[in-house]
């Protein structure tokens, strides 16, 4: 029995437990004394209440039970006689194994090596042996825990608060998931970076200035992981072309949908803007790679400027920051919005004309919010990718000449990551220090931006 | 003093236009600002009904009524504030010394600069003390140099009361002041660009008592300076401000004329009813 078929197989219990469960407290409700119920909770609780007695120990059980039998069903195997002609090397050893274990579960059909074939039998009687202890324990964790909670149920029996609290642990377990997943996430890339600091200096990386990666160290000891190109190269793109593009028609738009549009344009202009902030961003890439990029090199080369490349900085950061207009506008237009329409009459009573308005008054007052946004969409730039991978190319050059080719963080970690790989060279490790780097200053930015986002609001109720 | 006599006839219907011209004819101060048949639609609600009145330069006027009679909407129009709400519609014509405010050759901008507006919440802007008294002089070029702006500065916030208050202080955050002193800050923005009339939407009823009783003694001082028109809920206030007094109530104007006899003496039953409290 599998455990896909065990879980539908203990739902389906759960079912009948909470049939029962109801039964026997409507029971209970019918031959209650007075005429209002007798019962602490309504019936539905209590079918709920043995329903889930019956099925959550038992999952439980199941997820424990999935961590504990492979080491299980491993000695076992390895208890077999078959086990005998396996060599020593644990190497060796821990590959035929995994290779006779895949066979044994189905997940690949030949061995490749004959030793593995001679394992998978003992392998196979282990796992059925070890899945049929697990089903039965379940099942009988089922029959227990249901009997003992129907037994359970009399009429002050605080059902309703039980399910009450078990529902608040349902979603707690469900937020702190994501929580979990991102710690999980930050630590997995702090333990690869450790073990890439063990090969090469933190000082080099972070302050080396040659971008090339190899897998073994130069003649003069250079192992060419020098970030600074890199991080460079993201700031370029990301935090300045891209921005310089974004910030003024992103605020610009953002005004005239706040202070000029008419509310019908205000109706249709937001919403196209809202959708353009969901367009995959690899058809930006295509944009940026196809179209902005042979035309910016074009221009370049027609105004005789040497360097210009067909992967330049500046197609990718042009093409950035059109994509980040509308998340740049729409927090604008937040913040705008948001400064008491008081501020504006009186700017107005005071003679001032709407544009004096805007830009004494409004603009300033909104400012703390405007700036927040842009952090958030500085964060977003330099961990876009696509875009990136596409138009800017692979040339770690640390240049201010927009025309030339230029490298960015996302796009090594690709370039590091896709391909042949050993997963233990320092090469691919590197790829998890330019990710934690990238981590770090992007949740330092998006909580620099909620913070000051944060305290403007509160400066207006 | 003819129509006063034609209002006391038994006759009880209220027209409007010869209420108006008792206001014009009463006293012999100038009239500043003259509205006459001044309706004011939102969308298709009317909220203001054929209103005519005076504003007179050596005195202070106040509007009283019911919560939502249009005291607000008429004082908006009188610097046409109303033009910021798209759905505001005025017509009538309203004065500011013989010229039609609302005529296609008058600069909105001049316009707000000769008529200024005290709001109910106070509105410093989010700047420095300093710069909130300079905002007008700037935008509208009144002063030449720093000297000057400072000497502007420093004459709006003593005549607001409030000089000996800030002068240490004067490049903090306007927003950090009491609301008081918001209040009086709001009031010296509105004189440093010297405007001829000041109105003022019920400026004092987000302040407690004390800070009250300082922006009315302002009020006094101010007097005869300005134009002044206040909108109040406190007949108190009204009565020790004022010096004349407009009833208004579901759009109309009820009843205008000297403080002392709407308070005193009324004609019309409704303006009694609402002093006494009786009603509104
Ligand atoms: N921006 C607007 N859009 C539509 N209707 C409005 C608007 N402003 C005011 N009104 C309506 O016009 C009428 C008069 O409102 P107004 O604000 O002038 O009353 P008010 O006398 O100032 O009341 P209050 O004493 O409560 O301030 C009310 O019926 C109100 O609903
Ligand atoms: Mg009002």
């Amino acid at each position: 029995m599998t455990s896909a078929t065990l879980l539908f197989l203990i739902i389906g219990l759960g079912l009948f437990a909470w049939f029962f469960g109801r039964l026997k407290a409507s029971g209970l409700k019918a031959s209650g004394k007075s005429s209002r119920s007798a019962l602490h909770s309504l019936p539905n609780y209590h079918g709920w209440y043995v329903a889930l007695w019956a099925i959550v120990p038992a999952a439980i059980f199941m997820a424990v039970w999935s961590f504990v039998s492979p080491a299980l069903i491993t000695d076992a195997a390895l208890a077999s006689p078959a086990s005998a002609g396996l060599p020593q090397g644990a190497f060796a050893r821990a590959a035929i194994l995994s290779e006779a274990r895949a066979i044994a579960y189905g997940n690949q059909v030949n061995a490749f090596n004959p030793l593995s074939q001679s394992m998978v039998e003992p392998y196979r009687d282990a796992i059925s042996y070890y899945q049929m202890i697990g089903a039965v324990a379940a099942l009988l964790m089922v029959f227990a825990c249901g009997v003992y909670a129907w037994l359970q149920i009399k009429p002050d029996l605080r059902a309703r608060t039980k399910i009450e609290r078990v529902t608040m642990l349902i979603l707690l377990l469900a937020s702190l998931i994501a929580i979990v997943t991102t710690v999980g996430i930050f630590l997995s890339l702090v333990f690869e970076t450790a073990r890439f600091f063990s090969m090469v200096s933190p000082i080099d990386f972070l302050f080396g200035t040659e971008w090339n990666p190899r897998a073994v160290a130069g003649p003069r000891g250079e192992t060419g992981f020098g970030a600074i190109p890199l991080f460079w190269g993201t700031v370029f793109i990301g935090a300045i072309i891209a921005m310089i593009v974004a910030i003024p028609l992103g605020l610009m738009s953002a005004i005239y949908l706040t202070q000029y549009a008419p509310a019908k344009l205000r109706a249709w202009m937001k919403p196209i803007l809202e959708v353009l902030a969901g367009v995959p961003t690899v058809v930006y890439g295509y944009f940026a790679a196809l179209t902005v990029a042979p035309a910016l090199r074009d221009f370049a080369v027609s105004i005789g400027i040497s360097g210009a490349s067909s992967e330049s900085a500046l197609a990718a950061g042009v093409v950035m920051g059109i994509m980040i207009i509308p998340f740049v506008s729409s927090m604008a237009d937040d913040s705008i919005a948001a400064v008491p329409s008081a501020m504006r009459d009186g700017s107005l009573a005071m003679g001032a004309t709407h544009s004096e308005t805007i830009k004494k008054v409004l603009i300033p007052a909104a400012l703390p919010g405007v700036v927040g946004g842009v952090l958030l969409a500085v964060s977003r730039a330099i961990g876009e990718t696509m875009i990136v991978v596409m138009a800017a190319g692979l040339a770690a050059n640390m240049t201010v000449n927009p025309f030339s080719s230029v490298t960015t963080v996302t796009t090594q970690i690709v370039q590091l990551l896709t391909g042949d790989q050993e997963f233990d060279s320092p090469k691919t490790l590197a790829a998890f220090a330019l990710g934690l780097v990238l981590f770090i200053v992007t949740l330092l930015l998006n909580l620099i931006a909620l913070r000051v986002v944060k305290k403007y609001r509160e400066a207006y109720e | 003093m003819n129509d006063d006599q034609k209002m006391q006839e038994p006759s009880e219907s209220v027209n409007m236009t010869d209420l108006a011209t008792t206001g014009m004819t009463s006293d012999g101060g100038t009239p500043k600002m003259t509205a006459r048949h001044v309706d004011v639609f939102y969308g298709d609600k009317q909220a203001i009904n054929d209103v005519s009145i005076d504003v007179n330069m050596d005195s202070v006027t106040a509007f009283i009524g019911p919560s939502g009679c249009g005291k607000s909407t008429f004082l908006r129009c009188m610097n046409r504030m109303n033009d910021t709400i798209p759905i505001a519609r005025v017509t009538g014509d309203i004065m500011l010394e013989g010229e039609d405010i609302y005529s296609s050759q008058m600069d909105v901008v001049q316009l707000r600069a000769r008529v200024g507006m005290v709001f109910q919440k106070p509105n410093p802007f989010p700047k420095s003390i300093y710069d909130n008294i300079a905002y007008g002089p700037r935008i509208h070029g009144l002063a030449t140099g720093k000297e000057e702006l400072d000497n502007i500065v420093e004459s709006s916030l003593q005549r607001a009361g409030l000089w000996g208050e800030v002068k240490d202080r004067l490049s903090d955050s306007g927003t950090a002041l009491s609301g008081g002193q918001q209040q009086r800050l709001c009031i010296a923005r509105a004189i440093a660009v010297d405007p001829e009339v000041i109105l003022m939407d019920e400026p004092c009823s987000a302040l407690d008592p004390i800070a009250t009783a300082k922006i009315e003694e302002l009020i006094h001082e101010l007097r005869g300076k300005y134009a002044i028109v206040i909108v109040t809920h406190n007949m108190q206030q009204a009565a020790r401000v004022s010096q004349k007094t407009a009833f208004f109530h579901l759009g109309t104007l009820v009843e205008y004329g000297e403080t002392t006899d709407i308070f005193t003496n009324p004609r019309e039953e409704k303006t009694r009813d609402y002093i006494t409290g009786r009603y509104g």
